[in-house]
């Protein structure tokens, strides 16, 4: 059996329509669905044992069992915010197979009763947001969003939001501040959105490719897709693969997939005479990984255990034709640019981080600045509302770990380079 | 949130040392002062105290196109709470208006009932929402990690370097824009196009200018899964 289930003849002419969906067999998993009690619906998702694909990749099914039962206003929310560096894969599959998302996001409101459902999509997509509006008109109009859908007594609206660009409105609890239309600033922690989420209300916050599983979950039973990938991280994965590749670009794999033949395999490998020097296993907020860590498994448990993270599985390579200090810097400006600016140790963190790296490349840091740097790392993690500021810091860190003979020669290099060091320091 | 893409010094290019004088002064630069002494710009002027706050606009006295007003009335509907509308109301106007001046603001403010200050605090927090007069079309170069590595900012300079005087063209670095299968890619007006070469760079900006279809060959939307068996 092909391993291809969210990009199965995804550039099917006219795969976005209604027609070639329902043609395909599109809406028969939304109706099979319905014919079950909605706890049946959350139970198969629980066996299939899927993990969120947004990041973070805790269980699909037990963040549904967490919603409270009961008549009470209840949201799904897609997270399609795709802003995490290196990650592009949710894009193509809205543009492609907006009714894959669709359908999927009407089984999760049907496991979770929920009657509200939004899809937060970034401002950028303008294209797929369009292409998604239309859909979903299409899909009201043919009784599969709306009121009573075909019959089954379960309400569901769906809208699709346009965010205005902005990093931190993929965290969930920034997203909902933004659908709430406020500045996209975090939430404290506990209580979560299962509980209190958009509105106050009872909300689950899934990522695209998370959502757009649902209804392969459910044509091939909980069970059967468990079977698919490693024992702990089930199913197949999209992968984006960027950055000093041949090939780029998104493709479907079975976790537990050598990593090795994802980046040397699929995305063709560095350009020819040059080799790997290190990559993001999972965006750019992941710490990165050697060469010698390409015979890893690419799975959630495998690259926690390498000390990184499966994160939005978007890998980003780099050759050793670039310096790693230009990745870091480039990376912490980033961080420094997104920053909401609600916590302190991210705010400062993330904008002293860039100016240190900047002494580090105008020769006016000594290598003692490089122990100050991965101090700030150390101060920032597990201290703010959200992780963005740990997302700078953790890669970071392990950058100035792995690296830290290159930082050196760096500050050296940087050093001869400018002469009067002393003075203009003074 | 929104401050515009700083040039990186280029490493590993040995650069001569500027004169003595003039390298000691670059390194003791004072940071810019605004008016009052002020180290951050906008707030030079002192809060008047005198003033009545800020009410929501009249709707007797403020005139709002038809249209925007009709546009904004209906994203109001989808949400239970009519606030949520705020972004995409603030998108509608800068369409509208170019960008979201205080009329802008005033418009919106007026049909969704809420004080113009509390849109703009909303609106300064986005990137794509522009607080300050700008072009019209805008193009946001991605210069983020994978971008980078595949010479984004030499696309940047290439790009603000055919710029003329009198175009109505913002054109600025942006972070990932989750389209880096096109490295190195830019947007126009929300047209995704790469990879760019720095040769087509004077075709594509003369494209803008005319209000053309932007390389079409190279827009993502006709681009195909470049899995073998996505199509197997
Ligand atoms: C700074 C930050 C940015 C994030 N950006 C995204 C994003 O763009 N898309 C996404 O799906 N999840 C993103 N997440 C993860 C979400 O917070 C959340 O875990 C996810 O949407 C849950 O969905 P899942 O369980 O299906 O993965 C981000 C998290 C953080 C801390
Ligand atoms: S890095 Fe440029 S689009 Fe992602």
């Amino acid at each position: 059996m092909s391993t291809h289930l969210l990009f199965k003849n995804i550039d099917e002419a006219g795969l976005a329509t209604l027609d070639v969906y329902v043609q395909r067999g599109g809406y028969e998993n939304l109706k099979k669905a319905l014919a079950m009690p909605p706890e049946g619906v959350v139970e198969e998702l629980l066996q299939s044992n899927v993990r969120g694909r947004g990041g973070a990749g805790f269980q699909m099914g037990k963040k549904l069992s967490f919603l409270p039962k009961g008549a009470m206003d209840k949201y799904v929310v897609c997270n399609a915010d795709e802003s995490e560096p290196g990650t592009f894969k949710d894009r193509e599959l809205m543009q492609k197979n907006p009714h894959l998302l669709i359908e999927g996001i009407l089984i999760a409101g049907y496991a979770a009763q929920a009657t509200k459902s939004f899809i937060f999509i970034r401002g950028e997509y303008a294209e797929q947001a369009e292409i998604l509006e239309a859909a979903v008109a299409e899909a009201k109009a043919a009784g599969f969003v709306g009121e009573n859908i075909l019959g089954s007594g379960h309400t569901q609206d769906l809208w699709v939001h346009r965010g205005a660009g902005a990093y931190i409105c993929g965290e969930e609890t920034g997203l909902l501040d933004s659908l709430e239309g406020r500045r996209g600033n975090p939430r404290l922690k506990p209580p979560f959105p299962a509980n209190q989420g958009l509105y106050q209300g009872p909300t689950l916050i899934n990522n695209v490719e998370t959502l757009a599983t649902a209804p392969v979950i459910i044509d091939m039973g909980g069970a059967e897709y468990a079977k698919l990938g490693t024992e702990t991280s089930t199913g197949t994965k999209l992968v984006s693969v960027s950055g000093n590749v041949k090939n780029p670009g998104n493709f479907e794999i079975e976790l537990g997939m050598k990593s090795r033949d994802i980046i040397e395999g699929l995305a063709g490998g560095t350009p020819d005479g040059t080799k790997i020097k290190f990559w993001f296993p999972g965006g750019s907020s992941s710490p990165v990984l050697l060469p010698e860590d390409l015979d890893l498994a690419y799975d959630f448990d495998t690259m926690a255990k390498a000390g990184s993270m499966l994160g939005s599985g978007a890998i980003i390579v780099v050759d050793d034709t670039n310096s790693v200090v230009d990745v870091a810097l480039k990376l912490a400006k980033f961080y420094k640019h997104e920053s909401c600016g609600k916590c302190s140790p991210c705010r400062e963190g993330t904008n002293w981080t860039v100016k240190m790296l900047q002494r580090i490349e105008e020769g006016l840091a000594t290598p003692m600045d490089l122990d100050i740097l991965a101090s700030v790392q150390e101060q920032i993690i597990g201290n703010c509302l959200c992780v963005l500021g740990d997302a700078m810091a953790m890669p970071l860190g392990s950058m100035v770990a792995k690296f830290r003979e290159e930082f050196e020669e760096h500050i050296e290099g940087a050093r001869a380079r400018n002469p009067y060091p002393e003075e203009a320091a003074a | 949130m929104s401050d515009e893409t700083q040039t990186a010094p280029v490493v590993g290019e040995i650069v001569p040392a500027p004169p003595r004088e003039q390298a000691i002064a670059a390194f003791k630069t004072e940071p810019p002062r605004y008016a009052g002494g002020s180290r951050v710009p906008g707030w030079d002027d002192p809060v008047d105290l005198t003033k009545d706050p800020a009410t929501i606009p009249d709707p007797a006295t403020t005139e709002v196109p038809a249209e925007l007003r009709a546009e904004i009335e209906d994203l109001m509907t989808r949400y239970p709470d009519p606030k949520s509308a705020s972004i995409p109301a603030l998108a509608a106007a800068q369409r509208l208006h170019g960008w979201c001046s205080p009329q802008a603001i005033e418009q919106v403010a007026c049909v969704m009932r809420v004080t113009p200050g509390y849109l703009v605090a909303v609106a300064s927090f986005y990137d794509m929402l522009d607080t300050k007069p700008v072009g019209r079309c805008r193009v946001y170069v991605c210069t983020n990690i994978s971008c980078s590595l595949n010479g984004a900012d030499a696309l940047l300079d290439a790009v603000k370097g055919e710029l003329r005087e009198g175009d109505d063209i913002h054109a600025r670095g942006f972070e990932c824009l989750g389209a880096c299968d096109i490295a190195p890619m830019a947007s126009i007006d929300g047209v995704y196009v790469g990879p760019i070469a720095l040769d087509e760079v004077p075709t594509l900006v003369d494209q803008i200018r005319k209000g053309e279809d932007p390389l079409p060959d190279k827009q993502l939307n006709k681009r195909r899964s470049v899995d073998p068996e996505a199509n197997g």
